[in-house]
């Protein structure tokens, strides 16, 4: 195998490939990266076996062939080299060694039999549609945060995409939740997703697949089967198997009865309980809003360290109300909101709470309140 | 030769007897006054609480612990004349002493006791390291001028009054650091003082076995006779280096101790690191309602004690050994702290289930690390599971009517199975 490519085309296929690749593993196949070529694309391919990634790029191959080395010094060794450099990469079939040359800079790197390598099963997938970039980089950032990291409850630890009923029709919906707090996206339905199966996306998943979402232009391949799902642009395809488990029914969480309404600006209302946390060190810290008529009033008082309290100019017309909350749940739901006012909606200072953006109800957030 | 007598508590200067009192109960050390590390270990603790509270027990043997399978918890001496040890399987226990006096643990006794004890010790030092209920460090450094008379007089009192207002006995060890005092602890129960001075301390260790030091057991036993290591001489003849890099960290404890070096603090308010509890049962089994009833009865005792000491833990741990005495442990962490049982038994649960093997097991037991206080403890609610905030209520009730009424005034039906 030998052939050549730009310096900064290799290095964007080479970081998606070692960062699928598990930093400490047992297996030594799996530390390394699958390369391929043939023809004018070389194929760049590692997996944990849970996820695989595939990454396409154009390239002068001269000889087609195959071999794996380690992933993660191959990407330490391109990510050195000089911009623009042409990187020319061969193996020498009789050593076992690959060879990464640039200027004058030379690397013989151990490689791995290419038929050791694990490749992924391929799956029939019983629904195929195309989703834009932004729709799915909303779907999931918006929900992210909410994912448990509890083992106890692994069919937590990953975003549940799934088809529901929104208010004017079918959705395409990404719920997540730790039990704590929940984020519940909706977005419309694309073409050909309706027989989708729900699947719950793996927490690592959701981050490798991020990077595929960043061009707004971009439409995503998305492929569901009851225990894969598949996102594609035209280099790369990323393969993952999801949780095998049921996601707990997430709709009686979230609060249809709460009348109690405030809404407030959601940066300056971030950045205060940002604030008022500072006096707190303990990890589990609860901020007590304290809410009168078109006033709140929030507080943190942490009987080793101080206490801080900050009012602010709100709309709020119901009863008085006393609530407290984690104050790293508040800042991480507040901080979702990006066009309009945060809307909270209480019931009691024991019963979740629920928060929108305005008067958009595709992305709702449900919070459980801490005693105070 | 500085000496004093431990039932008058005269200070004089070499004799076999007291000169006031003429008690051949004497400690005699030429480094006695100069000496501050103690530690005191209390004789057949749990044993002695139960005699001093039922004197028909007095002259028979007593054996502290439960069950057929389970282990001997404390012998009193009557029983470990017969040959009964601390940890020693009940039928065992049993064929060697069948007249032998079987009673149930009394912590709330013997939690009790211990608290008065401690009182005592707070008395001479600050700085007071209990072990456990019957036994802890106590570093005198300094105390001499505060009390009059020097660490091992005010121990002598201390063991003293223990015996005239507690009914109970305790061994003292005194020397100069904490590795020395706690063997000398043990030199001549009961009711023992042993002194261990920096000149004699090395011709003390050397033909002393490795295993008298405090966290060899059986496994760094074996490993250390590998390198034939038996004895403290044998470590003698090591260089630091070599043994660092044959056993790590270890390694280089054991080079100091075997010098009797020890460089640890006698620390107060040293920090609990977990609270947990286990059991072995009657018989090895995989019958779930049964395995489920133990999970439930050792989480609520994990609960308890977290509860009565303020604390909560943020990690659940469960234990769980097979048959043939493999170990299978599973920890899980919470997002916040928790100190209710349920909420315990719950993730214990999970984590049983996550091992999906049905057993038999001869051991479980869970536990909870990652300590804090418990006013950030269970503050909130999960979404997931509405039931569970009014599960905990019911539990702060529950404890609300045993305290009043007894621990057995309300139980789960869980805990019978």
């Amino acid at each position: 195998m030998k052939f050549s490519m730009e310096r900064g085309t290799l290095l964007k296929a080479v970081s998606q490939a070692q960062s699928v690749v598990e930093r400490r593993n047992t297996i030594p196949i799996l530390a390394n990266v699958l390369i391929e070529a043939e023809g004018d694309t070389v194929q760049f391919r590692a997996t944990d076996l849970d996820i695989e990634v595939v990454d396409r790029a154009v390239a002068q191959v001269e000889r087609a062939g195959a071999t794996t080395v380690s992933a993660v010094t191959l990407h330490e060794i391109v990510r050195k080299l000089p911009d623009g450099a042409l990187v020319s990469v061969s193996e020498d079939s009789a050593s076992g060694r690959l060879t990464v040359e640039a200027g004058r800079s030379n690397f013989s790197l151990a490689t791995l039999p290419k038929e050791d390598f694990p490749v992924m099963a391929s799956s029939e997938y019983s629904a195929n549609f195309s989703a834009p970039a932004p729709m799915l980089r909303r779907l999931f950032d918006k929900s992210k945060f909410a994912i448990s990291t509890e083992e106890t409850r692994y069919y937590l630890n990953g975003v549940y995409m799934h088809v529901a009923d929104g208010e004017d029709g079918k959705v395409l919906r990404c719920v997540a939740t730790d039990g704590h707090r929940l984020a519940r996206i909706d977005a419309p339905l694309p073409d050909g997703a309706a027989d989708m199966p729900g699947v719950i996306v793996p927490r690592k998943t959701v981050g490798e697949m991020r990077k595929l979402l960043d061009d707004d232009d971009m439409e995503i391949a998305v492929s569901v089967s009851e225990t894969k799902v598949r996102f594609a642009t035209p280099d790369i395809t990323l393969t993952s198997k999801v949780i095998d488990g049921t996601f707990p029914d997430y709709t009686r969480v979230i609060p249809q009865g709460n009348t109690r309404r405030l809404e407030v600006d959601a940066a300056e209302f971030a950045k205060a309980v940002d604030r008022v946390a500072t006096v707190s060190s303990e990890r589990s810290r609860a901020v007590k809003m304290q809410l009168d008529e078109d006033r709140l009033i929030l507080s943190v008082n942490a009987p080793d360290s101080g206490a801080a309290e900050e009012e602010l100019a709100v709309a709020y017309g119901d009863d008085r109300l006393e609530i407290g909350f984690n104050a790293k749940y508040l800042l991480e739901i507040a901080s979702q909101v990006d066009r309009e006012n945060a809307v909270f909606m209480f019931n009691s200072a024991g019963d979740p709470t629920l928060m929108r953006e305005g008067s958009d109800t595709s992305a709702v957030y449900v919070v459980m309140p801490m005693r105070v | 030769m500085p000496a004093v007598c431990r039932d008058c508590l005269t200070e004089f200067d070499t004799g076999p007897r007291c000169p006031s009192c003429r008690s051949p109960r004497i400690i005699a050390h030429d480094e006695l006054y100069d000496l501050t590390i103690a530690h005191m270990d209390c004789d057949a603790f749990y044993a002695s609480v139960e005699k001093r509270d039922n004197p028909e027990l007095a002259d028979k043997p007593v054996i502290i612990g439960g069950g057929r399978r389970g282990v001997v918890s404390t012998a009193c001496y009557v029983a470990r004349i017969r040959g009964v040890r601390s940890a020693m399987p009940m039928f065992q226990a049993l064929k060697l002493c069948p007249d032998a006096v079987i009673i149930k643990p009394r912590f709330d006794a013997y939690v009790a006791a211990s608290k008065a004890i401690r009182a005592m010790m707070d008395e001479l030092t600050p700085i007071v390291e209990p072990l456990s209920l019957d036994e802890a460090f106590m570093d005198l450094t300094g105390t001499a001028r505060l009390h009059g008379h020097p660490p091992a007089v005010m121990l002598a009192r201390l063991v003293k009054r223990m015996r005239e207002e507690l009914g109970l006995t305790g061994s003292i060890g005194l020397s100069h650091n904490k590795f020395l005092a706690k063997i000398a602890s043990d030199l001549d129960k009961p009711r023992g003082f042993s002194v261990i001075g920096k000149a004699e301390t090395e011709a003390f260790l050397r033909p002393k076995p490795v295993r008298l030091i405090w966290g060899v057991g059986l496994a760094t036993q074996e490993a250390l006779e590998k390198a034939g290591i038996r004895t403290f001489e044998d470590l003698h003849r090591w260089d630091k280096e070599d043994l660092t890099a044959r056993f790590g960290g270890m390694g280089e404890r054991l080079w100091y101790l075997a010098r009797g070096q020890d460089h640890r603090r006698v620390s107060a308010n040293a920090p609990m690191k977990s609270i947990s509890n286990e059991t072995t049962f009657h018989e090895d089994t995989n019958d779930p309602d049964l395995l489920d009833g133990h999970l439930w009865r050792m989480c609520e005792k994990v609960a308890d004690r977290a509860k009565a000491k303020g604390m909560a833990g943020r990690v659940v741990t469960l234990k769980l050994k097979r048959s043939n005495f493999a170990l299978v442990t599973k920890r899980t962490s919470l997002t916040d702290p928790t100190q209710i049982a349920d909420r315990i038994y719950r993730i214990a649960r999970g984590l049983f289930d996550q091992v999906g093997d049905k057993g038999p097991y001869r051991l479980l037991g869970a536990g909870i690390s990652d300590l804090s206080p418990a006013d950030g403890a269970d503050l909130s609610g999960d979404l997931l599971d509405p039931q569970g905030v009014k599960r905990a209520q019911a539990e702060r009730a529950t404890d609300a009517i045993r305290d009043r009424f007894g621990p057995d005034a309300i139980l789960k039906g869980r805990a019978l199975r």
